[in-house]
């Protein structure tokens, strides 16, 4: 679960380079596509989402339709192998991937409107309203959201994908809002919002024209951390039982799996396929953000475009020590210092 | 001093918020449950017993909410979270009791070593960039992107079943009495191998991504550049200037983080069948349990808390900023 | 008050060329530079912000970050204390981080980040004597706290960490362990700009105390072209990535030879003298990643002439006075006959 943590930290600490005139977003735009591990990632993420959409009409088996068949290994009939009461596993991943991508976006969106309700107020109010709200999301923070959602779901009747989502997504908003709030807080302080303001316009149009804008990358990098937090929170109440267990999603697939001892059986087509798919949506929104970040910190960048030409030169780019190129060679060690 | 005392007031906050959204989430959500199961046991429960569990799960409509509120307050003082159902007639406290302390030395040990790991990576990563270290960097990132029981099911599956070298299940060795000798401490460490090294893998790829960052942002200070031009041998620049800031934002980084870490291993305890709380919730869960579910996520939040004080004393420890008496 | 200077060179800058990023798009901010630091001499480094001349210093000690890439030249240390001599641009790490601080110190431009936040002073100070002068540790606080005695600071304050210091405070600091090892050489990259003006002035002048006394060479930069003239031996003027003039400050100020010089000269008010006109130089600098065929400066220059859009004029001595010819200058101006040079380039000294 601590995929969202190693990317937000960079963006609070230091005051990523926010674009001052929002003109120029649509340009910027596009250097961020250029971006390899984005263009990896987008692609990955969509792969899914067709799945998600197709996934019921593609499925070749109803996936809760029990056969005669029992355990059998991955096969011509069953590609993915079936589990001990013959249900088809390529049917059930195809089926719960709406569910997982689902159940993921909707509590993403809501968290985010959620971190930047709470987030650019906070930054934006300052005094008393912003020490609050400020609190108000450092709890949320420090309280463990799994437990808490664990609780709240276990005591529900019956907890269908919207609630689950929206259960998620009120522990899961924290993250964003304490990001956006120390953004808020140093755009407020640029000469643009200054201006505007010295200009009298209002409050609203200075938050939805000067400061919005200048979140764009912040709140798209909440987002797709908020969207790996649900679908891994997710899928973690499927598989331990608290979410109903016959809505297809990947959680269930391995919940069912354990509880019939697939591991002892020795039945890795029955668990292996769909933490490979959590693991490969997972990564592929990792990869977007890792995009965002480098296209809001350019000291992360640097390398990480050039990287080809870099090693074409043989050339090491390092603090310290600044390479030199004369059109062949480079001078510096570092190619005896790795033999 | 200052700092410290603010944060202080902070976790004091956050634990009375932590207990008062306990006490309101069973009144806010449908009591049928609870009532239907504590009628189930009609009979064999005393009736101090159904008091507390009326008074926890505010079951008693006569009383005002303040009323309920303050008795609820009264109780935890006491030590009475009520009694558990799965474990029947078996107090919350106690479920609590034996459970914590393997829980505590799992996750605390197995989470500060992925930490530490994962910080020392991410420094050697990040300091050694543009060379084959990144090509580590896709490895975390994949990684970072799975639920930790997951691989804690593949380890099982690998080390328990294909290639038995470690027990898949369990916290110690069935026909041993917890004790503290020699031989139970031997099994009980035999059996927390796989679930910790699950928990150290899957933890450790955020800690990796998180100081490599920190590493390529902090690299290009002009501290680091003065360093470098002060001629200082390579590892004092990289641990003494470089990688001792770049550590700051991951430490808080690491308080952080604590709630979703414990969140996953609580899950993997699951997965390995360890007598730690995570596992008892589970169980908790099965049987709808709900006062011994309250009572865990009671102890895991505070748990959590004290964590989170012990990583801001160690920030300020490591950064001289916060100690500033003027 | 300035003492004499040798003809020794102790850097030799030759055809240095800086490029910023790897590919056809590099931003080419430094173009075959040549220049020569003398032994005991102030060379100032003048132009406008973006010229490249803090990237010529960090480029000579090796220091440029990424995306900075030397692609040609060489930058030669000569001892003047012993026969040492040897090419920074092909030194390896062992070589270059022995080198450092020894030979050569940098007081860098900003205060506010120079210094360690999580380290205190002292051990800043003396961590950097450990480096290189191996010794028991009694000996290298003795000496950092003789070093912060040297430029006003109480040694107490070895014990303060650097937020605890003031920005005036924090610069003589690094001052104070620029010196530490008592280099041949000390670089000051605008080591005054983030201070106030009554700071600035107590700085420079306890710097150029302090090199009076010590004898260090400086390569002072500094986009300030008035306070250059008062405290440099010679100054070297860059534009774009190339420098267009090289004379003694006196020279420049009396009578610059570059329309460039005598523009930039015209937007300071000078500290002593009678008062001129100020004025502007039109115009933006050229982009470095599409450079005009021509001189740099030939869209901003009153004087340009046909060929300064065609040709790249090189650093050569002028046709103005015989008693110039150590004067440099990179104008096609001062390659014409005498009589074609305006009259404002062609003053005597």
């Amino acid at each position: 679960m601590v995929a969202a943590t190693g990317t937000p930290i960079t963006s609070t600490e230091e005051p990523p380079n926010v674009p001052h005139k929002h003109r120029r977003g649509f340009l910027r735009g596009l250097t961020f596509l250029r971006n390899r591990k984005t263009v990896v990632g987008l692609a990955m993420l969509a792969f899914f989402v067709v799945l998600a959409l197709v996934g019921d009409v593609i499925a070749p088996y109803d996936p809760s339709a029990t056969s005669t068949v029992g355990l059998q290994s991955p096969n011509a009939d069953h590609l993915l192998g079936t589990t001990s009461l013959g249900q088809d596993i390529l049917s059930q991943i195809l089926v719960g991937t709406r569910g997982v991508l689902w159940v993921a976006f909707l509590a993403g969106i809501v968290a985010t409107v959620l971190s930047v309700v709470v987030g650019v107020t906070a930054g934006f109010l300052g005094g008393i309203g912003d020490e609050f709200l400020s609190l108000l999301s450092n709890i949320f923070l420090v309280i463990p959201a799994l437990p808490l959602i664990i609780i709240v779901t276990g005591l529900l009747p019956s907890a269908g994908g919207v609630t689950i989502a929206l259960i998620i997504a009120f522990t899961g908003w924290a993250w964003g809002s304490r990001v956006l709030r120390a953004q808020t807080l140093s755009l407020r302080k640029r000469d643009f919002v200054e201006a505007a303001r010295a200009n009298g316009e209002s409050t609203w149009r200075i938050v939805f024209f000067e400061i919005l804008p200048n979140l764009t990358a912040i709140i798209a990098s909440g987002f797709i951390g908020t969207v790996i937090f649900a679908m891994l929170s997710e899928i973690t109440l499927a598989f331990i039982g608290v979410t109903s267990i016959s809505d297809w999603n990947w959680g269930t697939i391995l919940f069912w799996a354990q509880s019939n001892q697939a591991l002892a059986m020795g039945a890795w087509w029955w668990f292996v396929p769909a933490g490979l798919c959590i693991a490969a949506v997972g990564t592929a929104l990792t990869l977007i953000n890792f995009g965002i970040d480098e296209f809001v910190n350019p000291r992360l960048r640097t390398t990480g475009q050039n990287a080809k030409t870099l090693r074409a030169k043989r050339i090491r780019a390092r603090v310290g020590f600044t390479p030199v190129y004369r059109g062949g060679t480079t001078t510096h060690d570092d190619v005896k210092e790795n033999a | 001093m200052k700092y410290l005392l603010r944060r202080g007031a902070f976790y004091l906050i956050t634990a009375w918020a932590a207990i008062t959204l306990n006490f309101f989430i069973p009144r806010m959500l449908p009591g049928d449950p609870v009532r239907s199961l504590i009628n189930r046991f009609q009979g064999r429960i005393s009736v101090e017993a159904t008091e507390s569990l009326y008074v926890l799960f505010g079951l008693d409509e006569e009383k005002s909410l303040w009323r309920q509120y303050t008795d609820y307050w009264a109780n935890l003082f006491a030590g009475d979270l009520g009694l558990s159902f799965a474990y029947f007639p078996t107090p919350v406290s106690d479920v609590i009791a034996q459970s914590l302390p393997w829980t505590l030395i799992l996750v605390g040990i197995s989470t500060i070593l992925s930490f530490v790991l994962g910080t020392m990576i991410g420094i050697w990563v990040g300091w050694r960039r543009g060379t084959w270290a990144d090509g580590l960097l896709p490895v975390a990132n994949f990684f970072s992107a799975i639920p930790y029981f997951w691989i804690g099911l593949i380890a099982i599956a690998v080390f328990a079943v294909a290639w038995p070298i470690f027990p898949a299940s369990g916290g110690f060795d069935g026909g041993l009495i917890p004790a503290a000798d020699p031989e139970f401490i031997a099994s009980a460490v035999y059996h927390g191998v796989l679930p910790a090294l699950t928990i150290v893998i899957s933890s450790m790829a955020g800690w990796i991504l998180g100081m490599r960052n920190m590493m390529v942002t902090v690299s290009s200070e002009d501290y680091v550049t003065v360093a470098h031009a002060k001629g200082l041998p390579e590892r004092k620049v990289m641990i003494g200037y470089a990688a001792r800031n770049a550590i700051l934002p991951n430490v808080s980084g690491f308080a952080l983080a604590l709630g979703f870490i414990v969140g996953g291993t609580l899950v993997t305890e699951m997965v390995f069948t360890y007598p730690g709380i995570g596992y008892m919730l589970f169980q908790a869960i099965g049987a709808k349990d709900y006062p011994l579910m309250q009572g865990f996520f009671l102890i895991i939040t505070l748990s959590v808390l004290v964590a989170n004080m012990l990583a801001d004393i160690a920030y300020a420890v490591l950064d001289p900023r916060t100690r500033q008496e003027a | 008050m300035r003492p004499t200077n040798d003809d020794r060179p102790v850097l030799e800058i030759r055809d240095l060329s800086v490029a910023y990023g790897y590919d056809d798009d590099a931003v080419h901010a430094l173009r075959h530079v040549n220049l020569t630091l003398h032994a005991g001499e102030v060379l100032g480094l003048a132009g406008e912000s973006g010229c490249g001349k803090s990237t010529l210093a960090y480029a000579a000690t090796r220091l440029l970050p990424p995306p900075g890439l030397i692609t040609s030249g060489e930058v030669v240390f000569t001892s003047t204390r012993d026969n040492r001599k040897f090419d920074l641009l092909s030194a390896d790490d062992r070589q270059l981080r022995r080198s450092r601080w020894t030979d050569t110190a940098i007081v860098f431009q900003g205060a506010m980040n120079s210094l360690n936040p999580v380290h205190r002073v002292g051990r800043q100070m003396t961590d950097v004597i450990a480096a290189h002068r191996p010794g028991p540790a009694a000996l290298r606080t003795e000496r950092a706290a003789e070093l912060l005695d040297l430029v006003g600071i109480p040694p107490d304050r070895m014990r303060s960490y650097p937020h605890q210091l003031s920005g005036g405070m924090r610069q003589r600091v690094m001052i104070a362990m620029a010196l530490a090892l008592e280099p041949q050489i000390v670089i000051m990259d605008e080591p005054t700009t983030a201070l106030d003006v009554v700071m600035q002035r107590q700085i420079v002048e306890q710097l150029m105390e302090l090199r009076t006394r010590l004898g260090f060479s400086v390569i002072f930069i500094t986009h300030d072209v008035s306070l250059l003239i008062e405290l440099a031996d010679r100054i070297a003027i860059m534009y774009a990535g190339q420098i267009v003039e090289d004379a003694s400050a006196r020279e420049v100020y009396r009578a610059p030879r570059h329309p460039y010089t005598a523009d930039l000269l015209h937007s300071f008010p000078p500290l002593h003298g009678p008062r001129r006109t100020l004025g502007g130089i039109g115009g933006t600098p050229p982009d470095l990643v599409a450079l005009p065929p021509g001189c740099s400066f030939e869209p901003r220059c009153r004087h340009a002439f046909d060929r300064c859009a065609r040709e790249v004029p090189t650093l050569t001595p002028t046709a103005v006075g015989e008693s110039e010819s150590h004067r440099r200058v990179a104008c096609f101006q001062h390659c014409r006959e005498i009589t074609n040079i305006p009259e404002s380039l062609r003053r005597t000294v």
